[in-house]
């Protein structure tokens, strides 16, 4: 039964090979059918292994082969299936066999060759995704981390003819490798210190690391968390990367890699819990980014860049959870966003169909009633994300925000008004596409149906997972435990809690009363913006004041063009233009010209005449005669003589 | 006589051989002036042989010391003789080729 855990990413992984080397002579049906399917082998294998888990416990870990054997430094190619990571891997095939389906339909535009490609790449990058959780030590999951940041930027920059694209893929990819350089320095640092890098021996030497130890290896891995889940500072890509189909962003942007950062915390929670200065700042990091991205998608106007910040707003709030020391919190969140992140992409993607590629929200409304299943499974995402009982995301965000109110009442105080932003923006959203008058042109208008099955089936069972994914997780002060998730992730976290042993200083009544008003400010919050934005009309006025600023994204992008970029791009131009042009090319062209220069002179040399040839020869045995004259052999030789 | 004066000699001819061959042009010049400094060479062979053997043969008389030096005067002379007839051939086939001895056209391969 344990052989099985190799089968969760070979399938995957067969399915890239496949679709990737045969993509010209496949045709499209076949491609999706290999492509899909190999997810969804990967999760029926998954479901048995939860089961498995479920009621047994954690799997022993499983070597694959050796992958690093040098002396007495091993590393183990070995997975290690968990609660955490058996979850995880339910999410990761689960929605992404549905986002596999959904693809089937969304790209059949493309040709067959495009097709295959778009396949290949998306189960590489399950298989990359899958490796990254399944790994046992940190070296695997660096190997999953680097492959699913790949395979985001094969696929951001997938309409590789358009130039913007390719700079969004190459931006992803930078910002990435910036956070990938704080893992791996991370990974080391354990290394050095520990000599090991399997978690169960990471985890259970922690003692030996002294707090400076434990702070430097937290926060560089943290570092590289912020790059993969675009926490601030290195967020700006996300927003970029939705120049990618809309159902890549849906997998990778929403769903899965980019929660990779919470992953490794998840999975590292003990040195975390041991590192309270990091603690807060990935607590105060993760708040500002959620409040920030939120401030930011109050005012786009782009479907996808408004879900592109509300993802990294929700990703904020799983960071706030991993600060505040609510690990299955974070988890929690990030199961439920999932559902309907992945849910608010696919409409999203289903409504752009639709549209014939329109992404602008102001040209869009009135498309509830001509796509009706698109309609009510955004509708369902929308209550689940604004945190609406008794949908998902209100207990997810609840636990992690009753979490932050045990360590300090300000971060929920600030965490409460970015939920209401969430709200506020989730439901203009929703009323600007669905609601009102349609104000596109003639022809979109014509154009609009209901997007096939394939698309609209994964929708649905999406919207059912939102609706009620957040039963498994009811907090302690609804219902006494029924928080079936934190019994199920208990192991995992075990040794944090051990560390900490802090009771809940709350009492029920106080979060139940929390809960109370804060729901009822966002059910205000929804119908303000629900009257407001369904009756919204076109208009061409340009944003002003605070507006301008939300709607240009704080200028960020630019701010960061003005600091990092073009300093850089300067000190490349002055590289290239003067240290190389001059400088090298100078040195590598005057060996050249100087042996060209000595060979021409040294020609004439060579007269062809035969004269001038004996000459040398006899000025040469003169030299040699010069040169080896030794006195005392001479005159030996010539007392021998005479 | 003493063996100085036969150095004295063979560093002559040798001395005469050499600037001929750098100054003349005449091909034939030439090989003879290479026959001299051979014939340099020579001198000073039998002479060295003679220096050796004979007081090795005065107290031996079946002393074969320095009478190697002769044998190789044989081994010059025989192919000098090759040479020479290899030589003179070449001049000959110059000669009907560019109806001249003169070596400063035989510069044909430069280039």
């Amino acid at each position: 039964m344990n052989n099985l855990v190799y089968l969760i990413p070979f399938f995957p992984l067969l399915g890239f090979l496949i679709n990737g080397l045969f993509r010209k002579s496949l045709n499209k049906p076949l491609i999706g059918i290999i492509g899909s399917g190999s997810i969804l082998a990967s999760f029926v294998v998954s479901l048995l292994l939860f089961f498995q888990v479920k009621s047994n416990g954690a799997l022993p870990v499983q070597p694959l082969f050796s992958f690093i054997d040098v002396e007495s430094f091993k590393i183990a190619f070995a997975f290690q299936v968990d609660q955490l990571s058996s979850l995880f891997l339910l999410i990761i095939t689960g929605i992404g066999f549905l986002i596999h389906l959904y693809s089937t339909s969304y790209m059949h535009d493309e040709p067959a060759e495009h097709f295959g490609r778009y396949f290949a790449y998306l189960n590489l990058f399950v298989f990359s995704m899958l490796l990254l959780v399944l790994g046992a030590n940190y070296v695997i999951m660096f190997i999953g981390w680097e492959g699913v940041g790949l395979c985001s930027y094969l696929l951001i920059g997938f309409w590789f003819k358009n130039n913007n694209y390719n700079y969004a893929a190459k931006k992803a990819f930078v910002m990435n490798r910036i956070g990938d350089l704080g893992f791996l320095l991370a990974v080391f640092w354990i290394l050095a210190k520990l000599g090991t890098v399997e978690y169960y021996e990471v985890f259970a030497q922690t003692a030996k690391l002294s707090n400076a130890d434990i702070f430097g290896i937290t926060i560089l891995l943290f570092i590289g968390a912020t790059g993969k889940s675009a926490q601030i500072p290195l967020y700006t890509w996300l927003p970029d990367a939705m120049a990618g189909p809309t159902p890549v962003s849906a997998l990778i942007h929403a769903a899965t890699m980019v929660t990779a950062g919470i992953y490794m915390i998840a999975r590292s929670n003990i040195l975390y819990t041991m590192a309270p200065v990091t603690q807060v700042i990935i607590a105060v990091i993760g708040l500002a980014t959620a409040v920030f991205a939120a401030t930011i998608a109050l005012k786009q106007n782009d479907i996808k860049k408004v879900l592109a910040y509300s993802t990294v707003s929700q990703l904020g709030y799983m960071f706030l959870g991993l600060g505040v020391g609510a690990y299955t919190g974070a988890v929690f969140h990030v199961m439920t966003h999932a559902f309907f992140k992945a849910l608010l992409f696919l409409g999203a993607g289903s409504v752009i169909h639709a549209m014939g590629g329109e992404q602008d929200i102001r040209k869009m409304g009135g498309l509830a009633k001509k796509m009706p299943q698109t309609n009510w499974t955004f509708l369902v995402a929308c209550f689940a994300i604004a945190g609406v009982p008794p949908l998902s995301g209100f207990f997810s965000k609840d636990e992690i925000l009753a979490a932050a109110f045990e360590k300090n009442s300000l971060l929920y105080y600030i965490g409460v008004a970015g939920a209401l932003m969430t709200a506020f923006y989730m439901f203009r959203l929703y009323a600007m596409t669905f609601l009102g008058q349609f104000r596109g042109t003639h022809e979109q208008e014509h154009h609009l149906h209901e997007s096939p099955a394939a698309m609209t089936i994964p929708l649905i069972v999406l919207a059912i997972l939102a609706a009620v994914g957040g039963l498994i997780g009811i907090p302690e002060a609804i219902l006494p435990n029924a928080h079936k998730l934190e019994a199920f992730l208990e192991p995992v976290f075990e040794q944090s809690t051990r560390y900490v042993h802090e009771a809940h200083t709350v009492s029920h009544s106080t979060e139940l009363m929390l809960m109370g008003v804060v729901t009822v400010i966002i059910i205000g919050v929804i119908v303000a913006a629900w009257r407001k934005f369904s009756k919204y009309q076109y208009s061409d006025a340009e944003e002003t004041g605070l507006g301008k600023v939300l709607e240009n994204k704080w200028y960020v992008d630019e701010i960061y063009d003005a600091v990092i970029v073009n300093p850089l791009l300067k000190l490349a131009g002055f590289l290239k233009n003067v240290v190389e042009k001059s400088g090298i090319d100078g040195i590598v062209n005057g060996v050249g010209r100087f042996v060209g220069y000595s060979a021409r002179q040294l020609r004439l040399l060579q007269s062809g005449q035969v004269g001038n040839y004996i000459l040398f020869m006899v000025l040469s045995l003169v030299v040699l005669f010069l040169v080896f004259w030794n006195e005392t052999i001479i005159s030996e030789f010539l007392k021998k003589i005479f | 006589m003493p063996i100085q004066y036969y150095i004295a000699l063979a560093a002559c001819l040798f001395c005469i051989g050499i600037i001929g061959v750098l100054t003349r042009r005449n091909a034939i010049i030439i090989f003879m002036c290479i026959e001299l400094m051979l014939n340099a060479t020579n001198l000073l062979l039998v002479a060295f042989s003679k220096m050796y053997h004979g007081p090795a043969f005065a107290a031996d008389a079946t002393s074969t010391a320095g009478i190697d030096g002769q044998l190789f005067v044989f081994f010059i002379m025989v192919v000098a003789a090759a040479e020479v007839s290899v030589g003179l051939a070449i001049i000959v086939m110059m000669y009907r080729n560019v109806h001249s001895v003169d070596i400063n056209f035989l510069n044909r391969l430069k280039n």
